[in-house]
């Protein structure tokens, strides 16, 4: 492996300003619907107004005889185009599943495009949408995942899989067990709910004979290549950017019917077309997450250590397998057993279609969901033994002796190997900094003043880092520009600043001058995109490697030049240095890459430039981890509950940018604040989605956050890269349903008393005792 | 999301928007634009005329002559909670104000577009019924007054002609000395109010009170005053049990129920927050301690 | 027939001839009449404040008000902060304290607050957490948006 740079250096490590925020906050930035083109058209989606039914008829006729309206598309206009494919997944079977891009003889979700209107404007094209009808055969909808699966179509079941994994004697655990304890618990239907819809522009050059699609993000270069499949075209001949993104969350930036919708048209209309998705549209339009029901046992013995655990969940998908295929409920199999010791264990994920608008992965995908469960049942435990539940969990945790730890398990196609991580290092490190002795003392002496207030804790485990593969690439011209070129994509996350960073550490350069380039697919053939926490990991990986390759390319070069040896040279301050008198400047960095242009005479019969591409490659993926803690209150005439502090702490082996790592953990607290106490996507009995804005789909706001406290930990290291480092993206959500529902079963006196997610205060209000 | 097409008018006098009022068809009048706006963009709405009020001289303004206070119905939620006059003597009208929404929407909502929306949760649909308002109305006959009582007819519908709008506010001083507390529960900080309990007291010098007023907000389609507890504290000496079972009252109004909140948990909101806002303007009164 | 309209909008003291529709959202106006798309829509129905634009300086929010009913009134958005090179005191706050993400909801939290801030400079933390708590924000918890407003706050009244 590579040399490790120093802990801190001069600039890994250190809380720098990001390079993105310039243009941002001046109103620079160039976000989906502010890209636009000359003659652009616009296209508005005629969505269902019905859960499901036979699509009988689509009347267009007094769309099209709008004044304006370039035209209207439904299903026949399009049947040639296959549905939206699913990434890698090892189920097999889901294919029959994939969403068409307009609804086919069938609609299965309030929401589902039906047809699609173009027209001159946004507003006349609203107006057209309005004038499109659908007659539709209503057909009984299905809305709970753990009712007995049903027809999706002849044939076919809502049930295409069932994801099963396993190791260890289960049934023998149980059968000597001390005692058994089972659960039933249930994660509301929430998701990512960008503050920035979605959206989508095209364009074809015919000139050039290429496509472009704007307003994409986190995975250009698979759906660069799906969509020039799907469409017949090269991949070459289809060029996606991303520009700025308000948002990922994991559900912006997967291939949608919209994106491939905007593209055709474009081909077919010959004017750019645009899509901007409205806030009304994204809220049954774009992914939902989390929406599961679990059963549980555990065998346990008198200690109250984990023996088995033995698991059924019912995955509710919504009405089709999108691109990620079964992965949420994939992880939350894999992931479930989080950081506890554990001899056997099997679960058993129903993968389930209903009619409700499709789910995909939201922010810690299957953790969220599987921490709030495994968590739950440590608390329920804790209470039937008679231990405090952090004593319980001391007991349970594995020990920084048992790392790595081979889970005998499988997510996301590789084993998952638990690969550094002193769990209960800092378990004891969380409680000191959150004063959890003297907090207990204190809610002792409040709940004696009338007050309901307690304290919960939820221990998580993440992954991050997945693999295979990501390239960078680093050019240094003649100016000494450095230009830094990455497969990956940026959500907000601060990509630009970080990969930056860790270029400017080996080059020795000002981290700002020099220019990321990021989510396009005309300027690097191939990348991974932004998810599951990998940018930091994967591309800061290669960007390091990258990195050191120009720094030798600079010295080899410069060595002859200044009759010195490579080995005897280093940079400073962006110029080539004698080791033994680092002070005197000898050659810049601007001075290497002139030497090495085309045509200078050190480059004939060699390829010229200063220019490095470098891969990194990695079969495992790093688990970073953490612990979430809670006080909270409620209200005693409301049932409101208020969480009062919060602290979370999380181990990522490495933090490049400590500021950056504690916003994101800051922002995932938010989020799992909303889907622990507001956030959910309800249903009428007719599956009528009633959260279809922001006044009924409750997004915290600055008054319902908590105090909240960071502790960033690095002492666990990834040994998997070289840089050390593991994904920081996911840990401030991952443990928070956990965290507060352990706290508000605390304040109520009752443990295990939640056992849903989110806690609503009426039903808070109901467990009150008189 | 964007509106559906209607023709615009901008009237600059009260004749000019009666008479057009009078003379179109499906017309919407157009005043903050708070709750308007919304069921525009999610086309809920779909007025041919829209006549906006904003340029009618004369609409806004707050002035006080004697013990009433006259508020134009174009008056700003804003500008009324940061006159002087209600932030001194009506403390009930300051409180409910500052609960509307966010600063952005106060700065173009109106008085007049609140009531007449008669969101049944609406703060100050609630406050003026619990102040005693009277709503001054203009149409082609001329002008009237309905009281704030009987102003809403039913769920979101207000007592008013096709052709009538509402001109002003008239509210009573409440006497100096007396004590007031609006609270209300809303899920997050500036939503609409689930529940809301507006309560206000006074007390004769013997420590007696004597007059009580409690309205509901929320419960039902329109503003509800709690009138048996208010009998049951009139004439009382104020104890904290006095009204615990005052509120305990609220158990038995007769409450609205929907998917998200069953009848039961309003009857429940309602009754904490009478008793919480019964103590807060208790505590209000001149000398409690 | 959709009638249109010649109106004037003052846009960061920039008079702005346009015609619009009347039933054009001030916010779409300014973004698309007057391109200055610093301004954002987060939801087009007047609760995440994404579109907060100060109007004869006061915040509002500018999907709640057709771009007809601004004719002739002064109108400062977040391209109006700077001056030149030199950031507003709250952009530079936001960069220091790390109060933005993807940055879409920035736009708006720097007009109110600075809509906020120039109202009351002596404005009490809790007027301001309860001013700030208008706005949603999806990537950052807020906590960092609170932080670099309230050291402006504090700058202002040191
Ligand atoms: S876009 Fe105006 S408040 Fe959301
Ligand atoms: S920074 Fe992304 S919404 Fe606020």
């Amino acid at each position: 492996m590579n040399a490790l740079p120093p802990a801190k250096g001069q600039v890994i490590g250190h809380s720098v300003t990001r390079l993105e925020d310039g243009p941002l906050v001046r109103g620079q930035g160039r976000f989906a619907a502010d890209v636009n083109f000359p003659r652009q058209i616009f296209m508005r989606v005629v969505r269902a107004q019905i859960a499901h039914g036979h699509l009988i008829a689509i009347n267009t006729e007094a769309a099209r005889a709008l004044p304006g309206v370039i035209a209207v598309w439904t299903h026949a206009d399009v049947a040639s185009i296959p549905p939206i494919p699913f990434r890698a997944t090892r189920l097999q079977g889901l294919e029959p599943y994939c969403q068409p891009i307009l609804a086919a003889g069938r609609v299965r979700y309030a929401g589902e495009p039906v047809a699609v209107v173009f027209a001159e404007n946004p507003y006349l094209a609203e107006d057209a949408a309005d004038l499109v009808l659908a007659e539709i055969e209503e057909l009984p909808v299905l809305l709970d995942a753990r009712l007995p699966p049903a027809e999706f179509a002849p044939g076919t079941s809502t049930e295409p899989a069932i994801v099963r994994k396993q190791f260890g004697d289960v049934d023998a655990a149980f059968a000597t067990a001390f005692d058994v304890v089972a659960l039933d618990l249930s994660v509301g239907r929430h998701s990512g709910v960008p503050l920035e819809c979605r959206g989508a522009i095209a364009r074809y050059d015919a000139a050039h004979d290429v496509l472009e699609l704007h307003g994409t993000a986190k995975k250009q270069h698979w759906n660069r290549d799906e969509i020039a499949r799907l469409l017949g075209l090269r991949p070459h001949g289809v060029h996606l950017f991303e520009g700025h993104v308000g948002g990922g969350f994991g559900v912006r930036g997967e291939l949608y019917p919209e994106d491939l919708l905007v593209c055709l048209a474009a081909l077919r209309l010959g004017r750019p077309v645009k899509w901007i998705e409205d806030r009304r549209e994204h809220m049954v339009a774009t992914n939902h997450s989390r929406e599961q029901h679990h059963s549980l046992r555990a065998a346990i013995d008198a200690q109250g250590r984990l023996l088995a655990i033995d698991a059924v969940f019912h995955h509710d998908q919504g009405a089709y397998v999108r691109t990620h295929g079964a992965r949420v409920a994939d992880l939350t199999a894999a992931m479930l057993p989080g950081p506890y010791r554990l001899h056997a264990y099997r679960v058993a994920g129903h993968f389930r279609l209903t009619n409700k608008t499709p789910a995909a992965t939201y922010r810690a995908p299957g953790r969220f969901e599987s921490t709030f469960v495994r968590e739950r049942l440590m608390d329920a435990i804790a209470a039937r033994i008679g231990v405090d539940p952090i004593e319980l969990r001391r007991r349970n945790l594995l020990a920084s002796a048992d790392m790595p730890h081979a889970r005998q398990l499988d997510a996301l196609g590789t084993d998952v190997v638990l690969d550094s991580g002193d769990y209960a290092g800092l378990l004891d490190k969380s409680l000191a900094r959150f004063g959890w002795d003297a907090l207990q003392a204190e809610l002792r002496a409040r709940r004696a003043a009338g007050e309901l207030v307690g304290a919960g804790i939820g221990f998580f485990v993440e992954k991050s880092g997945l693999g295979p593969s990501d390239g960078v690439r680093i050019s240094v011209d003649r100016t000494g520009a450095v230009e830094l070129v990455s497969g990956a994509a940026s959500v907000g996350q601060g990509v630009e600043t970080v990969l930056a960073q860790i270029c400017a550490e080996t080059l020795t350069v000002d981290y700002r001058a020099i220019r990321v380039v990021r989510g396009r697919t005309d300027r690097i053939e191939f990348g991974n995109g932004a998810h599951a926490s990998r940018v930091t990991v994967m591309s800061g990986s290669a960007t390091h490697l990258a990195a050191l390759e120009i720094r030798a390319m600079a010295l080899a070069t410069a060595a002859p030049l200044l009759q010195a040896q490579p080995d005897e040279l280093t940079l400073a301050r962006g110029h080539v240095v004698r080791i033994a008198a680092p002070e005197t400047d000898l050659m810049s960095l601007a001075e290497v890459a002139a030497h090495m242009g085309p045509g200078s005479p050190l480059m004939i019969g060699r390829t010229p430039g200063l220019t490095a591409e470098r891969w990194f490659y990695s079969d495992h993926m790093t688990y970073p981890y953490g612990v979430h803690l809670a006080v909270v209150r409620i209200d005693r005439g409301t049932g409101e509950i208020r969480v009062e502090r919060y602290l979370v702490a999380n181990d990522i082996g490495r933090a490049v940018n400590p500021m950056l790592v504690e916003g994101q953990i800051a922002g995932g607290v938010a989020q799992g604040l909303g889907g622990a106490l507001f956030e959910e996507f309800r249903y009428d009995e007719a599956g009528q989605p009633l959260s279809t804005t922001f006044a009924d789909y409750l997004i915290p706001t600055l008054a319902e956050m908590p105090a909240l406290d960071v502790l960033v930990a690095e002492d666990a290291p990834s040994p998997l890269n070289p840089l050390g480092v593991k994904g920081a993206g996911e840990g401030g959500i991952n443990g928070v349903g956990a965290a507060i529902a352990s706290a508000v079963d605390d304040a109520l006196r009752k443990p295990g008393a939640i056992t849903t997610l989110p806690i609503l205060p009426r039903q808070v209000h109901a467990m009150l005792p008189r | 999301m964007k509106p559906p097409d209607f023709t615009y008018h901008a009237p600059e006098t009260l004749e000019q928007a009666l008479s057009l009022l009078a003379s179109l068809d499906n017309a919407r009048l157009l005043a903050g634009g708070q709750s308007l706006m919304p069921m525009l963009t999610m086309r809920f709405a779909f007025p041919d005329h829209v006549i906006d009020l904003n340029r009618v001289a004369g609409l806004a303004g707050i002035t006080q002559t004697g013990d009433t206070l006259r508020i134009g119905a174009m008056t700003r939620q804003r500008d009324l909670l940061d006159h002087p006059f209600v932030q001194q003597k009506i403390p009930l009208l300051a409180q409910a104000l500052a609960l509307i929404g966010h600063r952005q929407t106060r700065n173009r909502g109106t008085i007049g577009g609140s009531l007449c929306h008669l969101d049944p949760a609406a703060e100050l649909v609630s406050v003026m019924t619990a102040l005693g308002a009277t709503i001054e109305i203009a149409g082609p006959n001329g002008p009237r007054d309905v009281a704030m009582a009987d102003f809403p007819l039913g769920y979101m519908t207000p007592s008013l002609a096709p052709d009538e709008l509402v001109t002003a506010v008239h509210l009573p001083v409440p006497p100096p000395g007396h004590g007031a507390s609006f609270l209300e529960f809303s899920r997050r900080h500036g939503d609409f109010a689930i529940v809301s309990a507006a309560v206000m007291l006074t007390r004769h010098s013997s420590g007696h009170l004597a007059d009580a007023v409690i309205t509901l907000g929320g419960v039902g389609p329109v503003p509800l005053r709690l009138a048996k507890a208010e009998a049951l504290l009139a004439g009382q000496t104020p104890t904290p049990d006095l009204f615990t079972q005052a509120a305990c009252l609220a158990r038995e109004i007769d409450a609205m129920e929907d998917a998200q909140i069953p009848a039961w948990y309003r009857r429940r909101l309602a009754e904490s927050l009478t008793r919480r806002a019964l103590t807060a303007a208790h505590q209000s009164l001149p000398g409690a301690a | 027939m959709t009638q249109h309209h010649s109106i004037t909008l003052h846009l960061n003291g920039t008079a702005h001839a346009v015609s619009v529709e009347p039933r054009h959202t001030l916010v779409d106006v300014i973004r698309e009449g007057c391109g200055a798309t610093g301004t954002h829509t987060g939801c087009e129905h007047g609760v995440c404040g994404s579109c907060t634009v100060l109007l004869d300086g006061e915040p509002i929010r500018a999907c709640l008000m057709f771009a007809i009913q601004a004719d002739g009134r002064q109108i400062r958005t977040v391209e109006g902060l700077a001056h030149g090179t030199i950031l507003h005191r709250l952009q530079q706050a936001f960069i220091d304290h790390h109060a933005l993400q993807c940055g879409y909801c920035t736009p708006g939290f720097l007009m109110l607050a600075a809509g906020l801030l120039e109202a009351d400079p002596n404005i009490s933390d809790d007027a301001l957490q309860d001013g700030l708590s208008a706005n949603l924000c999806r990537c950052t918890g807020y906590v960092n948006i609170l932080r670099a407003v309230r050291a402006v706050a504090a700058e202002l009244r040191a």
